[in-house]
């Protein structure tokens, strides 16, 4: 490829797969519009669920799935050890997903009930940041195609890798949505980073926070709403835990937020009754 | 005829997920024809227990990046018919577009993304950009077609949003459907060409008898819940789904395989199309004609074929659903509904074939009990059976490592097997 009379070399790019559904793979042939010029970018060199073409020599890597047994831990080092860049790619690849919910439960008791005495080697769900180093991460359940699109424009010409600070709800009151807790939904996005598009609450379905906290998020004022409507703390407790995408400062702030404010509140209603 | 062969595809490619073929004969006799599922199971049906009853559409979603929107069709008939909760018509309705077009999405992906490099001997789609622009540019339309259906309905392709337990949360307005029957239209031509294209294909010739699954269509082809039917006679009402799936264990995959009234049989497209022929939409049939697939056909690879009858199928069914929302209101949308205990069965016919979702509910709404059994399941041991076939037949006719490891490879991908779908 020449460019300005300049020869530009095409990055290599494999992707792979671990444990998961596969969705956000698949999401890197779609956006037909652009999918050609998109795929002109690099040479694919890796991408088993699209092509039969291997190689060993890549300079990206994008990586789908969790990891939730040795061999997988085996090969993602293996990959960790051949790439420059790797990048998490989803939900499952960033925080483990809703495979992580899983984690939750004694694992011989999870395998018992869908394989009976039979020994079938699994092990608690990790994301990739706590098997290697990763370089980047692409959240969403699945990601969206055009921050994918952006994201690996950005990487290949060697620009800024900007990633949105603010939270679902300016995307989504963007859309002149009418906002959900108006209609007695809850909804994460105003704690949730935004990116998607607001794909959720335009649907009229809460915002499960796939996409893991945003930089500005209030989540004293989050909390205050969330409370006031009257939800109780496990309902808000097994939405952030949906995706696992709050795993960490986040969920313990909420928490302990939650407790604060349900402490006041109560309170207050014992000095009125 | 060959004596020795050994044939080892470790992770076939162009397949959802990981599974892998051993192939070894010795002295011209087989020795040994397996398919491998190697998959990392998720254990879906664990993580449901305790699960809110309205949280399971959206998580079982997550079972399938290509057929999201059938796992959610199926967790919502389950949960409703568990608290017997009515959809309203129009939502019925918009539920079967979308499961068109996710139809239509995952055949044109797998027959043009996925199949066609076989025919043109590359290795993927991607050098077809260059050598077939035309090709690549009808197939990223028609699926894009197929997207945009899922996008406009179901609020995303992948993971869709809006169907929801009682019916749809949000319906596009007339004008955006009909955009949408507009370019489906404008996409007949492309359909055309692809259908122009396969006619001049010369498939593999290779049949085995065996039983073929599939819901039975009353008055139309069958997509969502119905009875249950098989090629070998045995008819049973969705709720008997287990006597009509039987899964057991082999030790070679973590996937598990299924049987009825044989060692295996199949579901999918061409399941239900021997099963179903005549409900085929009157274009379809046509085009069934013209590529010569006529029920009963014993030919695996045909099964990329009833696909393609199957999308002129869903397109036209598709604009027919168009017309009659165009006609009538689209308000009556959700239903509200009382959470009761129950126990709900969900049988769905997504681009795989049969899928059931099984769920008992306690009187809070959660969810105390779940199963899930998947198209891919449910093939695995007619696409285990099959190779031996098919490696006896080569075998004899003298074919050389290369050319059966092909035509196994082609097998399997024929079957359009969804792996990491198998072991949820
Ligand atoms: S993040 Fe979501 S879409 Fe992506 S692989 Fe995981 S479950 Fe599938
Ligand atoms: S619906 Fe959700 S994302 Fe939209 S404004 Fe309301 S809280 Fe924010």
């Amino acid at each position: 490829m020449k460019y300005l009379g300049i020869d530009i070399v095409k990055p290599r790019l494999a992707v792979f797969d671990f444990t998961g559904c596969e969705g956000c793979e698949l999401q890197l042939v779609n956006k037909e519009e652009t999918l050609v010029d998109f795929l002109s970018l690099f040479e694919v060199v890796n991408f088993r669920e699209a092509s039969s073409d291997k190689s060993d020599a890549y300079d990206i890597a994008l990586i789908e799935g969790c990891i939730s047994r040795q061999d997988e831990v085996e090969r993602l080092k293996a990959i960790r050890g051949r790439v420059k860049i790797l990048v998490a790619l989803g939900s499952c690849a960033c925080c483990g997903g809703v495979n992580h919910l899983k984690n939750g439960f004694p694992i011989e008791d999870v395998v018992r009930q869908v394989y009976g005495d039979r020994k079938i080697e699994t092990e608690k769900v990790r994301s990739l940041k706590e098997v290697v180093q990763v370089d980047l991460e692409i959240p969403g359940c699945p990601v969206s195609k055009a921050e994918v699109e952006r994201i690996v424009i950005a990487l290949v010409t060697g620009a800024e890798i900007r990633m949105p600070k603010y939270p679902v709800c300016v995307e989504c009151r963007q859309q002149l949505n009418t906002c959900l807790f108006d209609f007695g939904e809850i909804c994460l996005g105003p704690i949730t980073l935004a990116g998607c598009g607001a794909v959720c609450p335009s649907g009229k379905v809460g915002c499960r926070g796939c996409r893991g906290p945003a930089d500005d998020a209030n989540y004293e004022s989050f909390i205050d709403v969330v409370v006031d409507k009257g939800f109780t703390e496990a309902e808000i407790r097994k939405k952030i835990e949906f995706f696992n995408a709050f795993e960490g400062p986040a969920k313990d702030t909420i928490a302990s937020l939650i407790q604060k404010r349900i402490k006041t509140f109560n309170a207050f209603s014992g000095v009125r009754a | 005829m060959k004596v020795n062969m050994n044939i080892d595809v470790h992770h076939v490619t162009r397949v959802e997920g990981h599974g892998n073929i051993r192939i070894e004969v010795q002295d011209g006799r087989l020795v040994e024809a397996k398919w491998e599922v190697v998959e990392t199971p998720r254990f879906f049906e664990a993580i449901l227990k305790g699960m809110p009853h309205d949280n399971a559409p959206t998580l079982t979603s997550r079972i399938c990046g290509i057929c999201s929107i059938g796992h959610t069709l199926a967790s919502l008939r389950a949960v409703e018919r568990a608290m017997d909760v009515e959809v309203p018509a129009t939502a019925q309705k918009l539920r079967l577009l979308a499961k068109h077009g996710e139809t239509l999405q995952s055949h044109f992906l797998h027959l043009l993304f996925l199949v066609a490099p076989d025919f043109l001997n590359v290795g993927s789609v991607i050098p077809l950009v260059d050598s077939h622009p035309d090709l690549v540019a009808k197939a990223a339309r028609l699926k894009g077609m197929a997207n945009s259906m899922c996008d406009l309905i179901a609020g995303r392709t992948t993971h869709p949003v809006s169907l929801v337990v009682g019916g749809v949360s949000k319906a596009p307005d007339k004008r955006q459907l009909a955009e949408l029957k507009k370019t489906m239209e404008d996409r007949m031509r492309d359909a055309a060409d692809v259908l122009e294209l396969f006619k001049t294909l010369a498939l593999p010739d290779f049949e085995r008898e065996t039983e073929f699954v599939s819901l039975k269509g009353d008055k139309t082809y069958p997509w969502i819940g119905g009875d249950l039917v098989s090629s070998d006679g045995v008819i049973k009402p969705e709720d008997q789904y287990l006597a009509m799936s039987n899964e057991y264990q082999v030790n070679f995959s973590t996937s598990k395989f299924t049987k009825l009234s044989r060692d295996s049989f199949a579901v999918g497209a061409l399941a239900r199309l021997n099963n179903n022929y005549d409900l085929l939409h009157g274009k379809a049939k046509e085009v069934a004609e013209t590529l010569g697939l006529e029920p009963m056909n014993y030919n695996p690879y045909m099964n990329n074929i009833a696909q393609l009858v199957e999308c002129f199928h869903a397109l036209a069914e598709s604009l027919d659903l168009i017309d009659e929302m165009l006609d009538g209101g689209m308000n009556d949308l959700r239903r509200r509904y009382e959470v009761q205990a129950g126990v709900g069965i969900g049988a769905v016919e997504v681009p795989r074939g049969i899928l059931y979702h099984h769920y008992n509910i306690d009187e809070k709404g959660m969810i105390t009990h779940a199963n899930c059994i998947i198209p891919t399941t449910q093939n695995n041991a007619n696409i285990h059976y099959d190779l031996a076939e098919l490696v006896k037949q080569e075998v004899k006719k003298g074919s050389d490592d290369q050319e059966v490891r092909k035509l196994c490879e082609m097998l399997v991908r024929a079957y359009d097997p969804c792996i990491s779908c198998s072991v949820h």
